[in-house]
């Protein structure tokens, strides 16, 4: 549904998107993952039809984004990352509008029916100009469902929803993403982990990882992490945990809060309780701390870093 | 040609909800309806007077030259603001040709015009019944037709200027400096140098409205000249919204 092969984009001498490949078939939910600048809306952009690559090509449903790009846009539902609307206009003239553009059959009925999976139905009548910025949001995503398309791109879509919303959008994502196609791009990584089949991580306008979020996170994980919690001061029990065969670090948090590391494939806890209740402290609470997309992405983005320094 | 339909709808609809397009149709009438009401005046006044009494050219000449004032402010919204607001973005994604989006512009503003000349009629009804033996029908036929024409091509200009800027007022002073120079400023250059002066005399679009089609006399050249215009600025504009593709 969607291949990029070497695509490269150039903003004057400023490389934006440097040579990423990569595909999406349909029923894939992949997400977009990067820190700022690392060149999501910018491919983004180039997928939708917007702009044209400096160089490498992609297709999507099909069709060529330079030489075809009015099939491509006729297939694509794009939100883009600004959600640009008309302020002037009414929620349901602006997306009676777009229908029109897109020459949907039955425009006024599909308007009303996607205002309902987007929960804007009340706010129909009501000028864009007045919305909220997650009623705008939703109002952008409307617009990019009206013509149910093969392909969806998101940049951002959960940002500025309220967390009902966002709970609301992922799910929508989600049942949309069974039969079709969609790119999303985030910053949040939990909400990578929660939605997309495919992360790519892409820093720098590079993709520097690409796999399912578990994958991801097994491959990079170095070592298991607990934390416990005991009452009073726990600074004592650093040196009796760190005792305990498979340990490997112990790191004080806050107050009565341990944090440790241990080999994969151990499990230190059982060892480690017995310990503490024979240094006499209050056990209040131990668990592990799997190693979240959070830190793997911090680890990524840093290694590519070191990496380049080298 | 359902696109173009489409966005020209739209961006009708919006001239009505613009406080200043409605300033530029009262601008227009207003004064109109002033210079008509002052002949009204004089000629009741002087009703043997040695003075020709009004024609058509008493509406048709100060709207040409209203104009040239007028359509700066209704075109320079068009796609500067697009372009400010991010909202070409959407139009660039949507299944739409670029040339579909600077001609829908075009036309919508466009109908707005028309609908200003529509509400014009009222000045030579009232001049028709007031002269005997009525208003010269030919002369109000190609003076209106000189208006429209005029319209057409100064809303294209504006549109091509419009599509240049993310600035609307950048867009405004120069479809203005640009109306003022074709309008005013042509005849200037073709009486001092002799030699390029056939260019500049065919580029000449006041002595083309005011010496032949607000006399009455409508030549194919002149019509020729005034829809080429009007596509060379709609082609302009759709050129520089795909060279935005690029950049
Ligand atoms: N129109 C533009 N002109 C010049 N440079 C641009 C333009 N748009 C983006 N860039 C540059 O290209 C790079 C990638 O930007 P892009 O917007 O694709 O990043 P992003 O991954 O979407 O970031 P964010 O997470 O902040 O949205 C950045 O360095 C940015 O400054
Ligand atoms: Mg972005």
């Amino acid at each position: 549904m969607i291949q990029v092969r070497g695509l490269t984009k150039d903003y004057g001498t400023r490389r934006a998107v440097d040579n990423i490949s990569f595909e999406a078939e349909q029923g894939d939910i992949v997400g977009f993952l990067g820190p700022n600048g690392a060149g999501k809306t910018t491919t983004m952009r180039i997928l939708s039809g917007y702009m044209p690559p400096t160089d490498g090509e992609a297709t999507v449903a099909g069709y060529d984004v330079v030489s075809e790009s009015l099939e491509v846009r006729r297939r694509v539902g794009y939100l883009p990352e600004t959600v640009p609307l008309y302020n002037d206009m009414t929620v349901f003239d602006y997306l009676k509008f777009m229908a029109d553009l897109r020459h949907l059959p039955n425009g006024n009925e599909r308007v009303n029916e996607t205002l309902q999976l987007v929960d804007m139905e009340e706010r129909a009548k009501g000028y864009i100009g007045n919305l909220s910025k997650g009623m705008r949001q939703r109002v952008g995503l409307a617009q990019a469902l009206l013509h149910r398309p093969e392909v969806l791109i998101l940049d951002e879509p959960t940002i500025g929803l309220d967390p009902g919303q966002v709970v609301e959008v992922r799910k929508l994502i989600r049942d949309i993403g069974k039969e079709r196609t969609v790119l999303l791009s985030t910053h949040i990584l939990s909400e990578a982990q929660q939605i997309c089949d495919r992360v790519l991580i892409i820093n720098k306008g590079v993709i520097i990882a690409e796999d399912t979020p578990e994958n991801l996170q097994a491959s990079l994980i170095g070592s298991e992490r607990g934390m416990l919690r005991v009452k009073g001061e726990a600074d004592n029990l650093i040196k009796v945990i760190k005792k305990v065969k498979g340990v490997k670090n112990v790191t004080p948090k806050e107050e009565g809060v341990l944090e440790f590391q241990f080999a994969p494939g151990t499990d230190v806890r059982a060892e480690i309780a017995r310990e503490i209740i024979k240094a006499k402290f209050d056990l209040l609470e131990m668990r592990s701390v799997g190693m979240s997309l959070e830190d793997i992405f911090l680890q990524l983005t840093r290694e590519e870093q070191n990496n380049k320094k080298l | 040609m359902r696109n173009i339909w489409t966005i020209a709808k739209r961006e009708y609809k919006v001239f009505f909800a613009t406080p200043l397009a409605y300033i530029v149709m009262l601008f227009i009438l207003g004064v109109i309806g002033l210079i008509l009401s002052n002949a009204i005046m004089q000629l009741a006044n002087n009703p043997f007077g040695v003075n020709q009494p009004p024609d058509i050219s008493i509406v048709t000449g100060p709207m040409s030259f209203l104009l040239v004032f007028s359509i700066p402010a209704l075109t320079m919204r068009l796609l500067a603001d697009e372009q400010r607001m991010g909202t070409l973005e959407l139009m660039l994604t949507a299944p739409v040709r670029d040339w579909e989006l600077i001609v829908g512009k075009w036309l919508g503003s466009f109908l707005y015009i028309l609908t200003i000349i529509g509400v014009s009629l009222i000045f030579p009804l009232i001049l028709n019944s007031l002269i005997t033996p009525g208003i010269d029908q030919q002369k109000m036929l190609s003076g209106y037709l000189g208006i429209i024409l005029v319209s057409a091509a100064f809303l294209s200009i504006g549109v091509a200027i419009s599509s240049m800027f993310n600035n609307q007022f950048a867009a405004f002073f120069l479809t203005l400096g640009f109306l003022v120079g074709l309008w005013f400023l042509i005849g200037i250059p073709a009486q001092i140098f002799s030699s390029g002066s056939e260019l500049f005399n065919y580029l000449n679009m006041n002595s083309r409205f005011h010496s032949s089609l607000n006399r009455g006399v409508i030549n194919l050249s002149d019509l020729v000249y005034f829809l080429s215009i009007t596509a060379l600025g709609l082609f302009i504009g759709s050129i520089v919204i795909e060279s935005r593709r690029w950049r």
